[in-house]
């Protein structure tokens, strides 16, 4: 079944690949969850016993996305410095074609972004004794919230690695592409947490979906130009 | 040389047509005079910036280095105007709003507009292959240009905004006299503005072309 699509299968293998090296030093995971769990920590010991009203949610929410947008940043630009760094890449360009590669770097980076949310979003949950008032809601927002910031990524990812990896560029290169997303992860999961009426979810959970299409195809399409000299 | 002169008395007149000749907006009073700078900006640099990104495809389809240079000048216009629009506005929203911001989302949607090409800048600056430089950047100008919709879609669904409209300014409650004068004033200095930036970018080209020659001769 899955070999009739060849760059997905291909991309399995790249995956593959890319998860046996990380398993080996678990550089790019640690990175990440250090980042989080510091910030997660720092930010529920300076405001945490403050959040109280109604504009609880609104602070909450944003402090969420805040959080995973710089671990985001702090970790997933790795995937293809690893491969500069190790002088891989002409060995990965030969390989394999370029929409394979993005595939495979795509599906790793969603893995590291779901491990980390994994652990991060209930933390985040108990720390701040939040209540989740819409659980479907919330836990579709952070599916497709984390998938869209892996998405725009990896391209971005890409771009920073062939500039030679200058410090902050990813993230000053991220956000306003990322901002889009941020803004309706942000307002939907101020309403999964009890702000608002329920019914406007469904509109930003929408908005994600559709960011999440555009992101990926515009990143199939243009990552052939950065990826090949 | 004549067409420069031109323009200067051109734009002088708008300038000065805009104060004595355009009477005051009724609603927005005499900060509605405003309109014939801002305007003409904020449709500049829309300008700019589409032309920035067809000459980025241009690029990645046809691999010639001048259409990375008519981007980068194209996206240095656009920055030009667009902060001119952001200040001109900001003007007029301490006048009508009461504060020179307040995120409204037209204000929010020129920052990240604003950011976009700034991050643009920053990418360019970070790398010193021309080849490698005019590729990336125009892969990241295409990338930036296709969130925009996005913004426009969810920021005024999220927050109403308070920005005028131009058909609410020209048409509501007014006498076809004053409409007139100032539709006249209005294309005047689109017109103008117009002119400026075509002058700007023959500069900013030729300027780049100059340069470009500059760097190749001194490598070898």
């Amino acid at each position: 079944m899955i070999s009739n699509f060849p760059w997905l299968s291909r991309g399995l293998a790249v995956l593959r690949k890319d998860l046996r090296i990380e398993f080996r030093t678990r550089y790019a995971y640690s990175a990440l969850l250090m980042f989080a769990i510091t910030t997660l920590v720092t930010v529920s010991f300076s405001v945490g016993g403050f959040l109280a009203g109604p504009e609880m949610t609104d602070i909450a929410a944003a402090l969420l996305w805040i959080i995973l947008f710089f671990s985001a940043m702090a970790g997933l630009s790795r995937t293809f410095v690893q491969e500069e760094e190790s002088g891989t890449v002409i060995a990965l360009k030969m390989a394999a074609e370029p929409e394979p590669v993005y595939v495979g770097k795509y599906l790793f980076n969603v893995v590291l972004l779901f491990s980390l949310t994994v652990l991060v979003v209930p933390l985040f949950i108990v720390m701040l004794n939040l209540s989740v008032v819409l659980v479907g809601g919330f836990l579709a927002t952070v599916f497709l919230g984390a998938m869209g910031l892996a998405g725009a990524s990896t391209i971005l990812a890409a771009i920073v690695a062939k500039a030679g990896a200058k410090g902050s560029l990813m993230t000053v290169l991220a956000f306003p592409i990322l901002l889009p997303l941020l803004l309706g992860a942000i307002s939907a999961t101020r309403t999964a947490l009890g702000g608002g009426s329920p019914e406007a979810i469904n509109t930003d959970l929408l908005m994600l979906f559709f960011y999440n299409g555009v992101a990926l195809a515009a990143s199939l399409l243009l990552f052939e130009y950065v990826w090949n000299e | 040389m004549t067409w420069q002169i031109i323009l200067g008395i051109w734009m002088s007149g708008v300038v000065i047509a805009s104060f004595i000749y355009m009477p005051a907006t009724q609603g927005l009073g005499e900060m509605g005079r405003i309109i014939v700078y801002h305007v003409p900006a904020a449709w500049i640099a829309v300008l700019a910036y589409l032309m920035a990104m067809v000459n980025s495809i241009h690029y990645l389809r046809k691999r010639e280095i001048r259409f990375d240079r008519q981007a980068q000048v194209n996206a240095e216009l656009g920055t030009i105007f667009c902060i001119l629009a952001t200040v001109t506005g900001a003007i007029w929203s301490k006048g009508a709003w009461g504060a020179y911001w307040n995120w409204d989302p037209r204000q929010t949607s020129i920052a990240v507009l604003l950011m976009i090409y700034a991050a643009y800048f920053v990418l360019r600056s970070a790398i010193s292959d021309s080849d490698m430089r005019a590729r990336l950047s125009a892969v990241y100008a295409v990338l930036a240009f296709l969130t925009v919709p996005f913004l426009v879609f969810i920021v005024p669904r999220v927050y109403y905004s308070l920005h005028p409209d131009l058909e609410l300014v020209n048409l509501a409650e007014r006498s076809f006299e004053m409409d007139r004068q100032m539709l006249v004033v209005f294309l005047a200095s689109v017109f103008g503005f117009s002119g400026l930036y075509l002058w700007l970018y023959n500069i900013q080209k030729r300027f780049e072309i100059l340069f470009y020659k500059k760097a190749t001769m001194r490598r070898f």
